[in-house]
């Protein structure tokens, strides 16, 4: 029993920091490159606008450090819960 | 040495290296053909990845599409990204713990169910055989221009080539010659970005390129301003869409990136991947060294995209749009050469003898298929003949590693999924490699016929594909994992459901089985809303999810013994090697 709770736990605290991974994908993506571009209209870059540079470039360069960030957190949540291979 | 000649011998080159890495790893078992042993390192893999990944739509086709359709079409640059974030978290670490060889074969022990997997083997040959149809687009587009044939001979040709190669090896030959074919593709986009961007901007990295300055007068425009804004500004002059703000409507944009983003981690192809690799650490790692390798192509792709429009534009007004257009006996050899395949068109409308190049469709001369503009870019921008022929190498290997992944991956799910599991169990090993192979050429058949007549530019046929896999196979396993409550039932009813409403959608729009003169409705002006065929993947999943979980809240728990399985593959410990067939 004990067992399975500390798996239901470790599941618990993946799920966490997925879904805060997911709201910074979500924000950084469909937000500022969609959404909420016009908001960011102001903000000049290279002849255009912040919201198109998250669009073509920007988003990418987030969805990379997010992945990185992720493996790499993931990797002491299962040393922590001794569920590491 | 003319340029017919070098483009025979880089592509030559290109070949023999690959064909000699697939003949140096010819697959012996069939465990070795379907999954190459699990001994792929991530960074490895992830290159291999990211050949499989992108393929002509990414290469050939997508920076075209950008450069016609500005910021309308960065849903194709964020959603073939962005997928490998979902790929990263929700799926590729709890199947590589699984530790089997195919996706339908997660889904039939998950769901409990033959005709669950049978299910997920009929979506998975549907997506995977509209990819390859874009995939011919693509390679047909290659070969018809360095050939210097017309685009059907070309598509003949890639197919008897993309045949030999994946019925030779399996995914062992295919992961080593998807690497080298990384490293050729990827500097053959980069090269000439680099040269183009040097030119116009002073700068050597393209990315940066493109939110930089002019450092030459552009078609008429002074050296110094943004090069966006003197983009804008000649687009504008000669009344074409607006290449900064946005034209699409925000819903369809919205879906269109939600639909490439789930549908990317929900092909069949990519996801196989994962089960490659040693352990559920690198399966998360993996996902992230495949996107490392994809970024570098696609933070390149949006600059080639401007600079391939603004390098156009200034080819036909070289003194500026308000000057005189190019005279059409003037041509550069790229204008003649690229006339001969059939798809860069010019009319004399007014009888002016010029090239007018204008956003009125009545009064505009020149036809340029999107699919050429990669291609044609070192050509337009004078570069040295090498790249030119490196270019179209790159463009080759795209195609030919993606639609070998392809097939590998319609090859197993028919032979494994469905007749050794299903049909003959008592099968030899011989037996199932050869119905792997008669698999592969049947698809590859299918998909030459359908892509002599595509649905798109390649890249849009492509979308479509990853329209079919979101509506079908990423909800199946996404609930296979995070949920305990979808059962067989909710999960057929829910991918029948979703691929259904999906192909109903695109036949409406693109034709019955493509034939385009069947269509009742046109992306123009589509049946709901807004909502373009290519987008519809978005709402094919949301209706996959629902019906999944009222039909399996009206039916019977999942037994205990599935709930276990469950508990399990969400736990890395105990990954080991996968199970041996």
């Amino acid at each position: 029993m004990a067992q399975n709770s500390d798996n239901n736990a470790y599941w618990s605290a993946n799920k966490r920091i997925i879904a805060i991974s997911l709201v910074i994908w979500f924000v950084c993506s469909f937000g500022f490159g969609i959404l909420l571009r016009p908001m960011l209209s102001g903000i000049g870059i290279g002849g255009t606008d912040l919201g198109f540079w998250f669009a073509q470039q920007g988003s990418i360069i987030v969805f990379l450090v997010l992945i990185f960030a992720y493996a790499w957190r993931m990797n002491k949540v299962d040393q922590d819960f001794g569920v590491d291979e | 040495m003319d340029q017919f000649t070098l483009n025979l011998l880089v592509v030559g080159a290109t070949f023999a290296l690959y064909i000699g890495i697939a003949i140096w790893a010819r697959a012996g078992s069939t465990s070795e053909f379907y999954a190459a042993g699990r001994g792929v390192h991530p960074v490895l893999n992830g290159m291999a990845t990211g050949a499989d990944w992108m393929s002509a739509a990414s290469f050939i086709s997508m920076a075209g599409i950008i450069a016609f359709g500005g910021y309308d079409t960065s849903a194709y640059l964020m959603g073939w990204t962005g997928g490998y974030v979902l790929l990263a978290m929700l799926l590729a670490p709890y199947l590589r713990k699984f530790g089997k060889f195919t996706v339908p074969e997660f889904i039939g022990d998950r769901f409990y169910s033959q005709s669950a997997r049978t299910v997920a083997v009929v979506c998975l040959i549907i997506a995977s055989t509209t990819y390859v149809i874009g995939q011919m687009t693509g390679v047909g587009v290659a070969f018809s221009r360095f050939l210097g044939v017309t685009k059907e001979s070309g598509l003949y040709i890639g197919a008897i080539i993309v045949v030999f190669y994946a019925v030779l090896g399996g995914m062992k030959g295919i992961t080593y010659t998807q690497v080298a074919q990384y490293v050729v593709l990827i500097i053959a986009y980069t090269i000439p970005a680099i040269f183009i961007s040097l030119n116009l901007t002073g700068n050597p990295i393209p990315a940066l390129g493109l939110f930089s300055s002019t450092s030459i007068d552009v078609a008429g425009v002074t050296a110094g301003q943004p090069l966006l804004a003197t983009l804008e500004q000649l687009v504008t002059e000669l009344g074409f869409k607006s290449y900064l703000s946005q034209s699409d409507t925000t819903l369809n944009m919205f879906l269109f990136t939600v639909s490439l983003m789930i549908g990317t981690a929900g092909l069949p192809h990519v996801i196989v991947r994962f089960f490659t690799v040693p352990t559920v650490k690198d399966a998360r790692s993996s996902a992230g060294w495949a996107l490392v390798f994809i970024a570098l192509l696609y933070l390149t792709a949006p600059a080639v995209a401007a600079m391939a429009r603004l390098n156009l534009i200034s080819t036909i007004y070289p003194n500026g749009t308000a000057e005189a257009a190019l005279s059409y006996d003037a041509r550069p050899e790229w204008v003649s050469n690229w006339e001969t395949t059939g798809l860069l068109k010019f009319e004399d409308k007014n009888g002016d003898g010029l090239i007018n190049y204008v956003g009125d469709k009545d009064a505009n001369e020149l036809t340029v298929n999107n699919d050429i503009m990669v291609l044609a870019n070192p050509e337009i921008a004078q570069l040295p003949g090498w790249v030119i022929a490196l270019v179209a190498a790159g463009g080759l290997a795209a195609a030919l590693s993606t639609a070998a992944g392809l097939l590998m991956a319609i090859a197993s799910a028919v032979s494994h999924d469905l007749i050794k599991s299903q049909i003959n169990p008592n099968i030899s090993e011989k037996g199932e490699l050869m119905a792997a192979r008669i698999s592969m050429a049947v698809a590859i058949a299918v998909a030459t016929w359908l892509g002599l007549n595509p649905p798109g530019f390649a890249a849009q046929t492509v979308a479509l594909a990853f329209g079919l896999a979101a509506a079908s196979i990423f909800p199946a396993i996404l609930m296979g994992i995070f949920s305990k409550r979808v059962n067989n039932k909710g999960a057929v009813a829910g991918m029948l459901a979703g691929l259904i409403a999906t192909v109903v959608y695109i036949f409406l729009h693109k034709g019955w089985f493509f034939v385009a003169s069947t269509a009742s409705f046109s992306d123009a002006d589509p049946l709901l809303l807004s909502i373009k065929s290519t987008s519809f993947g978005a709402v094919g999943a949301l209706i996959n999810f629902v019906v999944a979980y009222l039909v399996s809240n009206a039916t019977e728990e999942v037994p205990a013994d599935v709930q276990e399985l469950i508990e399990s593959i969400r736990i890395p410990r105990g990954a080991g090697s996968a199970v041996d067939h």
